[in-house]
């Protein structure tokens, strides 16, 4: 086809207002611990407060003796429980080290907040007094915190293991072997860089919470979560606990914020579940906010070494990188797989030759495990590759913007000779479908006013000058929409990356959508309802969608990796399309022509030609209820199940600009413009895109001047409260200006790409570039993250010949 | 964020207060706006066994113009002290110190006679009336005496109170001249990294410390010097001279020094103008 069909839409690209947010914003909206559940017991943990010791005894009978205590346990006491150790399901090599993981610890606790007794109780003040009862002797061991420590194994975790070390996971591209030892020794320009991503802590508004509700037949069980993954919850608790599959049922009511810390299966749920049957009474449990810095997974934790090689003109010829990724005490869900998410990224989006280098080793230390946290390697990759550019320009002395002009894959590298669009393929054999860097990146520098800046910065930061500043940029494309099926087995995860959708045209005429994400703030609710009116010919507000528990939307693998849209609402289109292909059927048959002849335009189906012979879907909704007049071999009722298993992953992109000014006095950086152009192909809902966006970019802006988990050395997390942890506030967030371009994806029919983690990937690397920029004329080049004022202040001092 | 276990007591008047406090000794505490207190018991770092809160008791709430200074109720809330036309006349350094605790939702409810009666060296009132050369008023079971600030904070949440004295009325002097309050912080709601409360008036001055210590502190080298004639940038560099900052997770010792020689200097150039 060499006609461009102007896309017609009546529904997608409305900046409708989010259904979701009245509940949400009066306070009508029921989280986990807002159920009212009679009868039910109160589940509290009793948590290591040594990162690193043998657990000698536990006394347990003060506390079981107290009002209104039930029962209390320890790990031992509970072993027989489990069928299974907790899951991680991304055994990312055959030989990857996995040490079992139990809800409660037995002989060791391995990190603080290692859970090491459970205290059952008819009221929550009752259970946490009774914490402080139980007396347990430790034996403390050496802690192991810093990474490099980790991997000489002078402290080993896990006995049994033998090693700190988990596995490590290579990805080698050349051309032919010795290419890349070729590439760094001819190179005209090499960079050598190390950097740390620190510890994160999610900090999702709403802690985690359970209930466990036995149900009075059958065995049953209903497991309410705080969770983003009900159905792989479902699957994982029924493994663990060995109870038939069928009878588990695990709902999600409404979930404040996850950014991955709620994709998990965590030992508070098992532990609710294990005790409800034990007891036959519902057990719950709410998470303190101290607990959640301790117990619920951290994000990031890596260092990492990028090495660029390039020739004369800046043209990347080699890049090398090798990773040490801090795994935790233990491994949780997916924990091994983030780093090895970020491999394919390294060389961001740039026209790198067959010549690549990647290796993650992984380690386990005496911290809270790791885990996803919005963006999951991908992050840490663009920060590396784009920071790591902004050192390569500066060593050639040469604009870091014109340096990516030289190495953008470019937009016609996409087309083939013919102009079909059949996408690039990069070094590591996945093809990035679309792309227009480039175009971004002029939009981004002329919203920034990239020129003036520079101008202005020649001007403003002379010797002496206490407010300097600073202009960085980033371009990135991200890896979501996860994932297509056959691509996770290749690296040997453990499920598929399908979505399943079930569209039901009642006999009224209204649309029940059932989806298998699992929305936790995305605004899933809205736009699903706008795929479904568009695709029908109905009003968004005829459209109720179903979610987040299995008995209802029994098929499912959730939301996380900005894969809602570009799997699961692809799944609603490709279900819409099964509902038309039935209602058509249905149509021709009371029409009295063939099926074919028939065309469907909001909302209704007319002959070809003869627009006055036509029947409206509502109709035909009723007809295929009532049944009285249906063709042969058709079943009643209109509905349609569809599992879409995505071609490719969606591959956003975009590129994001900041200017700073950094107060050389105090050493405070002050973010005065951020400017993201993102390019997230069709977009269903802008104002839901733009949101996304403005989230996505504080959180990755607060990696890189606010947020640090720091541990001391003996394992003691610093930042355990929101007065120590600096997540950014209303009022610390600068102005934003997003805009778009538009490249629709061509590997799913709503050419949609992912967006819940664009932002977040752009910010923390165009943030630091800026700072980096604003110092570079004091002799400053790099700069751990976060830039606060004490480390700015530092870097200062250290380079004008002061002490540190 | 469950307490430990306490008894509550509810007092009408100042008097019941103290009758009540000193009842339970040493493990009793006064509540008031509970924005500190609270979050301490939460975490269970305090644990006190009966709480008398005088959150109700009324006539502790006022603002006052008495003559040579302003008088202030110790229960009256940080809000009522920012919005007062009295302090934004006569006293407009406290008035607008008061705009910078907190949030909104602590500013109407923490109270300016909890927070200094509470001695934490990283709130911004306690500084501030310090610098103002403000006594306070306190009441036993004996009745009312009189505590200069200078002579107030003893350690870090250490104060002069006696176990059965409550702080009842905080007398700032009228000022006049220059003045200027320096809050730095890495976000815009949290306690101060550094602070600086200052006011200049003829050849007189008080300069003030937020978080510099164990307890606020009164930068006297800096008002010595103006007063015997140095330039603003020299007084500054002493301004650091009776701090004993800590190293914390947001600053090392060594730092807060810098900054508050950086920040003295901003005021005084502030209070100068």
């Amino acid at each position: 086809m060499s006609i461009t069909q102007e896309r017609e839409t009546t529904v997608i690209g409305q900046r409708l207002l989010r259904r979701e947010d009245p509940a949400l914003l009066t306070g009508e909206a029921k989280y986990t611990n807002d159920l009212v559940i009679p009868g039910a017991l109160h589940l509290a943990v009793l948590r290591s407060p040594y990162a690193h010791a043998r657990i000698k005894s536990i006394d347990v009978s003060d506390a079981a003796s107290m009002p209104g205590v039930v029962a209390v346990y320890t790990g031992r006491d509970l072993h027989p429980v489990w069928a299974a150790p907790m899951p991680c399901a991304w055994p990312v090599t055959t030989d990857m080290k996995n040490p079992a993981h139990f809800p409660l610890a037995i002989d060791k606790a391995c990190y603080v907040g290692d859970g090491v007794a459970a205290v059952l109780a008819t009221s929550e003040s009752a259970s946490r007094d009774a914490l402080d009862a139980i007396d347990v002797v430790y034996e403390p061991l050496r802690a192991v915190i810093d990474l490099e420590d980790a991997l000489s194994d002078k402290t080993i975790i896990h006995e049994s293991l033998g090693t700190n070390k988990s596995y490590t996971w290579p990805l080698k591209v050349e051309a032919k072997e010795g290419a890349i030892d070729e590439a760094f020794k001819n190179a005209a320009f090499t960079v050598s860089e190390r950097y740390v991503q620190q510890r994160l802590l999610p900090m999702a508004m709403e802690p985690r919470a359970v209930a466990a509700v036995p149900q009075p037949f059958g065995g049953d069980i209903t497991l309410y979560s705080a969770t983003q993954v009900p159905h792989i919850l479902k699957v994982m608790t029924a493994i663990t606990l060995g109870i038939p599959e069928h009878q588990v049922r695990v709902v999600a009511p409404a979930v404040g914020g996850g950014f991955g810390s709620k994709l998990n299966v965590y030992a508070e749920e098992l532990l609710c579940v294990a005790l409800a049957r034990k007891h036959g009474a519902p057990v719950r449990w709410v998470e303190e906010r101290t607990e959640n810095t301790q117990a619920t997974i951290h994000g990031r934790g890596q260092i990492q070494h990028i090495e660029l090689a390039a020739d004369a003109n800046g043209k990347l010829t080699a890049i090398r990188v090798r990773l040490i990724g801090d795994m935790g005490a233990y491994l949780q869900l997916v924990t091994p797989g983030v780093p090895i998410l970020g491999a394919f990224l390294y060389a961001g989006v740039y026209d790198l030759p067959q010549a690549y280098d990647f290796a993650c080793t992984s380690v386990f230390t005496n911290m809270t495990p790791t885990d996803a946290y919005r963006g999951a390697g991908r992050p840490e990759a663009t920060y590396a590759i784009e920071v790591a550019m902004d050192a390569l320009a500066r060593k050639m002395k040469i604009d870091p913007f014109e340096l990516r002009k030289r190495n953008y894959i470019k937009k016609e590298q996409f087309f083939d000779a013919n102009g079909v669009q059949v996408g690039y393929t990069a070094f590591h054999g996945l093809n990035y479908d679309s792309g227009d860097h480039l175009t971004a990146a002029q939009k981004a520098a002329k919203i920034a006013d990239y020129d003036g800046v520079r101008k202005q910065q020649a001007k403003q930061n002379v010797a002496g000058a206490t407010k300097r500043i600073g202009i960085g940029m980033t371009s990135y494309f991200e890896m979501c929409g996860l994932a297509p099926s056959r691509v996770l087995a290749s690296l040997n995860y453990g499920a598929g990356g399908w979505e399943s959708a079930t569209v039901r045209v009642l006999p009224t005429s209204k649309v029940q959508v059932v989806t298998g994400t699992s929305p936790h703030g995305q605004g899933h609710e809205t736009s699903w309802a706008m795929i479904a009116a568009e695709k029908l010919g109905v009003a968004p507000e005829d459209v109720d969608v179903l979610h987040s528990d299995t008995a209802v939307a029994p098929l499912g693998l959730d939301t996380y990796g900005s894969r809602s849209l570009a799997v699961g609402g692809v799944a609603i289109a490709g279900a819409c399309d099964k509902v038309i292909d039935k209602a058509r059927s249905i149509a021709a048959h009371q029409l009295e022509c063939a099926a074919e002849d028939l065309e469907f335009t909001k909302g209704v189906f007319s002959v070809k030609g003869s627009p006055d012979k036509a029947v409206p879907l509502a109709a035909i909704a009723f007809a295929a209820f009532t049944a009285h007049n249906l063709p042969d071999g058709v079943e009643p009722n209109l509905e349609a199940q569809y599992t879409h298993d995505p071609k490719n992953f969606s591959w956003p992109f975009g590129t994001h600009m900041c200017v700073v000014e950094v107060d050389t006095e105090t050493g405070k950086v002050d973010v005065l413009k951020y400017v993201a152009v993102d390019d997230c192909g069709n977009q269903i809902n802008p104002l839901i895109v733009e949101g996304q966006v403005h989230g996505g970019v504080v959180q990755g802006l607060a990696q890189a001047l606010y947020e640090e988990a720091v541990y001391d050395s003996d394992g003691n997390l610093k930042t355990s409260n929101l007065a120590e942890y600096l997540v950014p506030a209303a009022c610390d967030v600068p102005p934003i200006t997003t805009d778009f371009t538009v490249t629709p994806s061509t590997t799913n029919q709503l050419g949609v790409k992912g967006i819940g983690e664009a932002g977040t990937i752009g910010a923390a690397p165009t943030v630091m570039n800026a700072v980096i920029d604003a110092l570079s004329g004091l002799g400053i080049t790099q700069l751990d993250m976060p830039a606060s004022p004490n480390n700015v202040w530092n870097a200062i001092n250290k380079a004008r010949g002061g002490k540190q | 964020m469950i307490p430990a276990p306490f008894e509550y007591k509810r007092a009408g008047s100042a008097e019941e207060a103290i009758s009540l406090i000193g009842q339970h000794g040493d493990d009793a505490k006064f509540l008031a706006g509970g924005h500190s207190l609270i979050p301490l018991m939460k975490l269970r770092l305090a644990q006190p066994t009966v709480l008398v809160d005088i959150g109700r008791v009324k006539d502790l709430s006022y603002v006052k113009d008495a003559g040579d200074h302003v008088a202030i109720g110790a229960l009256t809330r940080h809000m009522d002290v920012e919005k007062s036309s009295v302090l934004k006349q006569h006293v407009p350094l406290l008035a607008h110190a008061a705009s910078h605790v907190g949030d909104s939702q602590v500013r109407h409810r923490g109270t300016i006679g909890g927070s200094i009666a509470h001695a934490d060296p990283a709130s911004d009132l306690p500084a501030t009336t310090l610098a103002l050369g403000a006594t306070y008023v306190v009441q036993g079971p004996k009745g009312k005496r009189e505590i200069a600030a200078k002579d107030f904070f003893k350690g870090f949440l250490e104060s002069a109170l006696a176990a059965d004295e409550m702080l009842v009325e905080i007398k700032v002097p009228k000022m006049k001249g220059g003045w200027s309050f320096q809050k730095f912080n890495r976000r815009a709601q949290d306690w101060a990294i550094v602070g600086v409360a200052a006011w200049r008036n003829n050849g007189t001055s008080g300069v003030a410390l937020v978080n510099m210590g164990s307890t606020p502190v009164l930068a006297s080298s800096v008002s010595k010097a103006l007063s015997s004639g140095a330039s603003i940038a020299d007084a500054a560099a002493l301004a650091a001279e009776e701090a004993e900052p800590q190293s914390d997770l947001n600053a090392s010792a060594e730092y807060r020094q810098h900054l508050a020689r950086v920040l003295v200097r901003r005021a005084l150039e502030e209070a100068s103008k």
